[in-house]
Formats: C-alpha cells, structure tokens, sequence
C-alpha cells in the first residue's frame, strides 16, 4: 500500500478517470529540450505513488546534436505498473512530441490507437526542413490509426510565465515542465515532487523556480480545462514486497554496491577511472561521498586508471577502475598484470555499442569474449554481470567477495541499458548486507620467511601490505616460484603456475550459488540469457509460461566460471534458445564448454530486446521441436 | 625502551636476490648509492616500496630488501599514483629509464609530475634501448646509429629535465652514475623534498652505448664539460675554476673570467626560484656547446596532490561527518511499501 506523497495532493481533477494497470509513456524532443530531466520527474514521481517502473533514456552521443533535427532527437521512456514488471515496455500508450523530428522518429513505437501529444508551435515550415521533411505529417494522413492531440505548448507557456517578464528565452526552458504538468493530469501524477525538485534544483534563482513552478501548474490546468481529453488515467501502486523503497539507475546502484562492500569489509574505497561513456556516473556518484573515505583519481588515461588501482590495491584499498568497451581493451595489460600479481581488483565495463567507438550512448552485450579472453597470455579471472538497475548494487558487492577471497581481479560487467535505466530498490537493512572478512598477514621477526605466494585452500595468495615489518616482497608481471614468489624461468615451473591461475579461478565454482531455473525441471525449450536481457527474457518466458506453453529461463550472473549445474540443466531441455544483444558469444561459450548445440537470437542495434520479439522467436523454435 | 632501535646498514637493504645485470653496467653503482642513502636517512624497509616498468633500470626493485612492484612497460608512476594517494605513510620510489619513462610512459611521467604528488622518480638516462638489445631510445642524439636505426637516428631526442620542468615539477636534479658522492647527495635530497622528486642520472650501457657519457666523466674533461649548480652561487667551471655562464639576453654565453669579467657577472642558481625559466635555460645547455649542468636545478614549494586528497575527505567529514550507509540509503524520495 502507498505511502506515497507528503502532504495534499497539488491538484485534483474533477474529470472521469478510467483506471489501467499500467502505461508505457515516452516523451521525445530536442537534446536540449530536457527531455531526460522530464522523464526522470516522471519516473520518480511514478514510482512514489507505489507504482512499479521501469526506464529507458535513449540520447545522441553528441552533447548539442544540431537543433531540430532528426539525429538530435532525445527520447526517455518509462513503463510504470499496478504489477510486477521488469521491462520498460515494447510499444507506446502516449508519446509525447515536442517537434517534428520527435514525432516522425518515434511513432511507429506507438501502440495502434495510442495517443500522441505534439507541440503544435514546433510543426512549422523551418522544423519540418530541420526534420528532412518536405511536408506536415500531422496532416499527411500519417497519424489516422491513433488519438492525435495538438496542444500549441510554446505559446501556452509562454504565457503561463509572462507576467515573470523573463523573455522569451527562457520561457521557451520552461516548455518541459508544461509537458510534464500535462502528463501528470493524464495519468493522475501529483506534482509535489517535482514542485520539491524545482524548489532545491532551481532554489538559488527564484524566478526561475516561480516559472518552472507555473509552466508545470499550467500543463496540467490545460489537461483539466481543455475539451481535447474527455478522461484521464489512472494506474494504483504495485503490490511490491513490504520495504522502502528508492528509484535507482544502474550506474547509482553499481556506485553504491562498491561502497557498501567496502564499508562492510572496512576498507577504503579507491577508484582509479578516465571518463567514458557509459560508465562516468558511477565516477560522478561516488566522488560525492568522499565522507565515506572514498578516494576518486580521475587518471590521465585508461591506463593509469587501471595501474593506479593496482597500486591502491597493493597497499591495501578496495581497488575499481570502471570503463566501458574501448576503455577495457586499454586496460588489457594492466589487468593481465592484476591476474599475474594475484591482487583483488574489480574492472567494471558498462558495455556500450562495439567494436572501437561505435555508438557510446546505445547499449550492446558484445564485450563477454573480451571479458573473459581479451589478455595476452592464459589469462583467466572471474567475470559477473549485472541483470537489472537495482542487481548492479548486489553484484558490485558479490565481485568484491570474490576479488578478496580469491585474490584475483574480478570483471563486472554491465551495460548502457541498466545503466542508464531505473527501477525501484528496495532499501536493505545494514544487517542483511553480506560481509566479506578480510585477513592480512601480521608483522614476522626478522630471520622469518615470508612467502608472498604461499596459498590458503582456495589457493589464494597472503595480501600481505606495504607498512608491515618482516613481510617486505616484491611482485611484477614476470613468471615466479610458486610460494617464494621469486622470477623463475623455469619451464615446468611455468606450465604448473598457468596450471595454478586457471584452477585458481575455475575453483570460484564451488563458492558460488547453484543456478536458478525459472520454470518446469525439464520441457522443450530452455531460454539462457545474461546481463541486461534479464528484465525482457524474464517478461517474455513467463508470458509464454502462462500461455502453457513448455518453456524455461536460466539467467547468469557468473559467466566465468560457470554455476556447476549449468551442463545439467541445459540437457534438461530438448532446445537451448540465447538471446543475446552480440552475434553469439554466450552461445558459443555454452557450446563449447556443454558441447550443446544451442540457437542463439541474436540483435545488435544499440537497443535493448523487445518482449513482444523474444515471444515470437520462443513460439517460433518451439514450433520445431519434436 | 629496552635498548636502542637496530641499526640499519647499506647491506640490510638489499634482497636475497643475485643482481644479473651486465658486469660493469652503471646501474651497480646507482643501486649502492641508494642504499648508502637509506641507510644515512634509516628508512624503515617496511616503509619503502620500489615500483619500475620495463626495461634494465626496471629490474631494481627486486634487489632491494622493501616493497616493491616490477609492473608493465611505462606505467610505474600509475602505481605509485594510486599508492601514494592511498598510503601517504609510505616512502615510494619509481625507477624507470628512458624509453620506459619517455616513450611508452611519457605520458604518465607527465602527469606524475604536475600533480607533485610525493613519490622520487629517478630515470636511468642511458641513451639506448638495452633489454631490447639495441634500439634507438627517444634521447638518443640524432644521427646515433643503432640496431634499428642503421642509417642513424632521425627522431630529434627529448631533454628529460626539460620536460620534468614543462610538467612544473618541484625537483628537478641530474647526476652521473659515477659520480658517486655527488650522486648520493643528490638523492639524499630528493628522498627530504615533499612532492614529486625527479632525478635524472647519466647511466653506461656498457653494452649497447658504451661511453655515451665519457665526455661528462672523463677525468681529463669533465670540468669543462660540466658545472656543477650550487644555490646562490654563480655558474663557474672549468679546471681551473676560469670559466662561467653570462646571460646575454635570454642565451647563456660562456665567458672567461678575469679581463673585465668578474663572477658579478654571471648568472647566479637559484634553485628555488618560483618562475621555472631558469631551471630551464639550465637544461637546455647541452655538450659540446655548453658545459652541462649537474645537481638540484630547482627545488620549490607546491600543494602535494596525495595531500590535497585527504584534505578533501576529512572536508567533507567536517561538514557532513563520517559517511553512514543507511543514512545516504534514505537520501532522495524514497517511499514504503507496507
């Protein structure tokens, strides 16, 4: 039940409503028409009202994409539900377009029938040149199939803040907030959080709090007032599990995951990091909370990131460099440095569209064979990865238990998609957060000898710190003795330490948790998905499941190593489906480790799954299994 | 106290580990100045950590009793960075050489440096690629036949102090390997100064570039051919003690003294002159033309970044206190579900 807003409701209609379970929204403008900030509001305020939800920003790489046209164009979506929901929806209930590159762009993701609100001032002859369009497609029959409401925005803002006498300028920035006033009317939104918003995000400028504050009145006024929409909307909360909860994005939870196991293992968090795209908010997140102790080191390059977290992490810290694709492949050496002086480390790579630059702001899952292979030499280590927002909390903290108690360098990886999308997380209580021990070698008396390579049962090497009387050793990236630690070229030696590293790691297969099957022991298909394909894979097999159909879904976490039950449930079904957002890396890594000959569904458009696309390839290879 | 603390020797500074570079490569006598200067400061070795990259200088760290990391090609002021900031506790010394530190890790050495961050870099100059058997290094002189440079060297070389005072370091010196007492005394100084202590030593490759630097350490010659820099005093050479550096508006000029030419008359070291200018005209004196100069080219005051760092942190704890996990959990609009 919803505990949702503090105080009265801003405003209340007298209209009818009609009640839904849920929405898919989209707003789409300009990059600089603060559509993400728009959408942001409204997720948030979704989400306090008790709704579940579920995002998805979709922005140009360029920062300032040239005005009006289509490559410009800034879209957020948002899923908000009475139910469980784990996708940001496949197709649209309302778009709201705020020019007519938005509109043209974006339609066709509307559901047939859908409604469309346009800003009517923005479709004029200069923006539909802008938009390559040699015509208005609000009057080329285009848009017959759906509701189509022309609301003249610019004007009606315009005049909403006139009496400011701010100038047209900036008038025209509080556009955004007419649009989301007149959402909020549509699906029955209270606005005071967002009124809260304005008041601390604009405090220092308070006309500009006061124009804000008018122009979002005035979009839901017209909502009220206007004939266009005979009803609003209404969707009540979800029936979430008992808690409080926060709406997080990927890269805020992945943040806050890294610092809760360092808090919780009483280290010093050190991130050594160079900005990329997408992966410079969880630098943004933590380098705020330096009261927690944490060192930020914005590097001179994806190099010295990585190295200065090894160094951080010889004397002792929690070292993470964060990076996505291109960033990793600098990173290669250093890490495989990581790897040979068995120090605990986590790499985090938010993937983004490959290969070199590619598309920095869409999402892809092309970096498991880089992850899992990309070093010279055998150079193995543990690679996790995130499945929604709200899991990159749980996983940062699960790569640190690993990283320590097997004193390895430890891959995590995420991607653009749950990075830059949000869902509510519930708010754990300190003492359900697991804790990670970590023990260093006391000070010896002089004549005693240290091993720095000597191995614990898991065969795990002494973090033995800088500081410490007795324990002085030197480690580097040349081959050493086993337990001494001492270079050796010896070729046996070489081959047993190989030998060592990759049993090192295949051993992290008996400390993690047997995989989960989400569905009937055995049946016809099997569904194996990772990363951020969770949340569709999921929506897409139990909307199968409850049409009867015999179908299972297995999501990893761990991708190296392998749960120890994976070759037996993929035998367990008669067909093994991957969809994956590469041409088939996980495939192939089933494949070759099960020797299954698994079908992969495979997409690499810098957009996420659809259900609707997964649920037709599932019945699709059903339809050919014996 | 049950007595006085031990006593450390040179010898206790050094590893149980046999030094395998070539007989006779000037590397020995920097490794035993170094511990020498240890053992005069009595640096606990637990306190110490040695971190190198690639290439012969970068082999030092495992001859030395203390801590150290022997990382990758051109990074090791990377780890000493994120040591440093971590574990100021620590005194870190970065070996590297140059190409290690100015061709694959100049870029590295360049940021080192302009964040002052406290850690004493000294770069093996010896002119030459040598674990690599022979290659031209990015300060061998133009024309210098190599193996991968048969036809001689095209690439104009880099001045390593001209660059450490490009990045505004805050120690600048140069030594020779051989010169064993004013080698010592040169890291001596570097090991007392706060903030990034660059240091860069003529180093024989008895191998690959035997008698790069005879002309700086022949004992016929080496007067004339160097000056050794003395704060506040003027710049004077020469076996005899005849010769000086006059400024002549912005160029150095050799002058004899005596015939109307008196030490008022030459250029004065300040080594701790807040505008780099000087420091660097010095380094770009070079043989034949000039004599070089050796000893502290500048040694100067400036926020160290390990420093600036942890003021940030205890900051923010002043004004928002220690960093409590439920507390930032409950920032933001959250909501209840019960």
């Amino acid at each position: 039940m919803p505990a949702a807003t503090d105080g009265p409701a801003d405003r209340v209609t007298s209209k009818q409503f009609i009640q839904l379970e849920g929405a898919t929204v989209r707003v789409a403008g300009d990059s600089g028409d603060g559509i993400q900030l728009l959408g942001t509001q409204l997720t948030n305020t979704s989400a306090l009202l008790g709704n579940d939800v579920a995002t998805f920003p979709d922005f140009p790489a360029e920062i300032r994409a040239p005005r009006g046209t289509r490559a410009g164009v800034s879209g957020f979506q948002v899923q908000f539900s009475s139910h469980d929901i784990f996708t940001p929806g496949d197709h649209l209930d309302t778009l709201v377009a705020m020019n007519p590159a938005a509109l043209v762009t974006n339609v066709t993701d509307l559901k047939p029938g859908g409604l469309v609100i346009v800003n009517e001032d923005a479709f004029n002859a200069k923006e539909f040149k802008l938009a390559n369009l040699d015509h208005n497609p609000l009057e080329d029959g285009s848009l017959a199939g759906y509701q189509v409401i022309r609301v003249p925005m610019t004007a009606l803002t315009r005049k909403a803040v006139e009496e400011l006498e701010l100038g047209v300028k900036i008038a025209d920035r509080c556009r955004n907030f007419f649009a989301m006033g007149l959402v909020y009317w549509l699906y029955g939104r209270d606005l005071s959080a967002t009124l809260r918003f304005i008041r601390s995000k604009f405090g220092n400028r308070p006309d500009i709090v006061q124009a804000n504050e008018k122009a979002l009145r005035a979009g839901w006024d017209y909502g009220e007032t206007t004939e266009a929409f005979a009803c609003s909307y209404r969707v009540d909360p979800a029936r979430l599990p008992p808690g409080s909860y926060l709406n997080l994005m990927g890269n805020q939870a992945l943040a806050w995951g890294l610092l809760a196991a360092a808090e919780l293992s009483g280290k010093d968090l050190f991130l050594g990091t160079y900005p990329i795209t997408p992966a410079s908010d969880i630098l943004h997140e933590l380098t705020k909370l330096k009261h927690f102790g944490i060192r930020t080191f914005q590097a001179e390059d994806e190099i010295a990131a990585v190295c200065a977290a090894i160094g951080a992490a010889f004397g002792g810290a929690m070292a993470v460099t964060t990076t996505s694709g291109p960033g990793m492949a600098l990173k290669s050496e250093g890490i495989g440095l990581a790897v040979m002086l068995e120090l605990p480390l986590i790499v985090v790579n938010v993937q983004r569209g490959g290969p070199s630059t590619g598309l920095p702001t869409k999402t892809e899952q092309a970096d498991l064979f880089q992850a899992v292979y990309g070093r010279g030499g055998e150079c193995p280590l543990p690679v996790l990865a995130a499945a929604s927002p709200a899991d990159c909390f749980d996983v940062a903290q699960e790569a640190w238990r690993i990283a320590v108690r097997f004193m390895t360098p430890v891959m995590l990886l995420s991607d653009g998609y749950i990075a830059n999308g949000s869902e509510p997380w519930r708010i754990p209580r300190l003492e359900d957060l697991p804790r990670v021990e970590i023990s260093h070698p006391e000070p010896v008396t002089d004549g005693q000898v240290f091993l720095p390579y000597d191995r614990d049962k898991r065969l795990a090497r002494p973090w033995a710190l800088p500081g410490t009387p007795g324990l002085m050793h030197r480690i580097g990236g040349l081959e050493k003795q086993n337990r001494t630690g001492i270079v050796s070229y010896d070729s046996d030696n070489h081959e047993a330490m190989v030998q060592l590293r990759a049993r090192k790691v295949a051993h992290v297969a008996s400390d993690i948790p047997l995989q989960k099957l989400d569905g009937p022991p055995a049946g016809d298909l099997l569904v194996v998905s990772w990363g951020g394909t969770f949340g569709a894979c999921t929506t897409a097999v139990r909307r199968c499941q409850a049409e009867g159909l015999s179908v299972g879904h297995v999501h990893l976490r761990y991708l190296n190593p392998f749960p120890r039950n994976i070759g037996e449930l993929l035998r367990s079904y008669k067909r093994v489906l991957v969809p994956e957002l590469n041409l088939g890396q996980l495939r192939t890594f089933l494949a070759a480790t099960y020797l299954v000959d698994a079908v992969g569904f495979n997409k690499v458009k810098g957009k996420p799954f659809a259900v609707g696309e997964l649920v037709d390839r599932i019945k699709a290879e059903l339809a050919t299994v014996d | 106290m049950s007595g006085a603390l031990p006593v450390l020797k040179p010898a206790d500074y050094a590893s149980n580990q046999d030094v395998r570079w070539c007989p006779g490569c000037g590397n020995y006598s920097i490794l035993a100045q170094m511990k020498k200067v240890l053992a005069a400061l009595q640096v606990p070795r637990e306190k110490l950590v040695f971190i190198s990259g690639i290439g012969c200088s970068s082999r030092f760290p495992y001859y030395m009793q203390a801590y150290g990391i022997h990382g990758i090609h051109g990074r090791a002021p990377a780890f000493a960075t994120g040591l440093k900031a971590t574990r100021p506790d620590l005194q870190v010394w970065v070996i590297t050489g140059d190409g290690d530190g100015l061709s694959i890790g100049g870029n590295h050495l360049m940021h080192c440096i302009r964040r002052n961050i406290d850690v004493n870099i000294i770069l093996f100059n010896n002119r030459i690629y040598g674990l690599t058997k022979g290659q031209y290094s990015p300060t061998s002189r133009l024309g210098a036949v190599t193996k991968s440079s048969p036809a001689g060297s095209i690439d104009n070389p880099l001045h390593p102090l001209s660059i450490a005072i490009g990045c505004e370091a805050t120690f600048v010196a140069r030594s020779i390997d051989t010169n064993i007492k004013h080698f010592g005394e040169v890291l001596q100084r570097a090991a007392d100064h706060r903030g990034t202590s660059f240091i860069e030593v003529y180093q024989n490759c008895v191998v690959f570039n035997d008698g790069a630097f005879d002309y700086a350490t022949d004992r016929d010659h080496k007067a004339d051919t160097t000056l050794e820099l003395e704060h506040g005093k003027p710049l004077i050479f020469g076996k005899n003690r005849d010769k000086g550096i006059r400024l002549r508006g912005l160029d150095p000029e050799i002058v004899e003294l005596g015939a109307g030419v008196s030490e008022r008359d030459l250029l004065c070291h300040d080594e701790q002159a807040p505008e780099p200018s000087l420091a660097y005209l010095l380094s770009r004196m070079r043989y034949p033309e000039f004599p070089e100069p050796i000893g502290v080219f500048r040694t100067v005051d400036r926020p160290r970044y390990e420093v600036e760092l942890n003021n940030q942190i205890e900051a923010a704890r002043a004004k928002k206190g220690r960093g409590n996990l439920e507390a930032l959990f409950q920032t933001g609009d959250s909501w209840t579900v019960s």
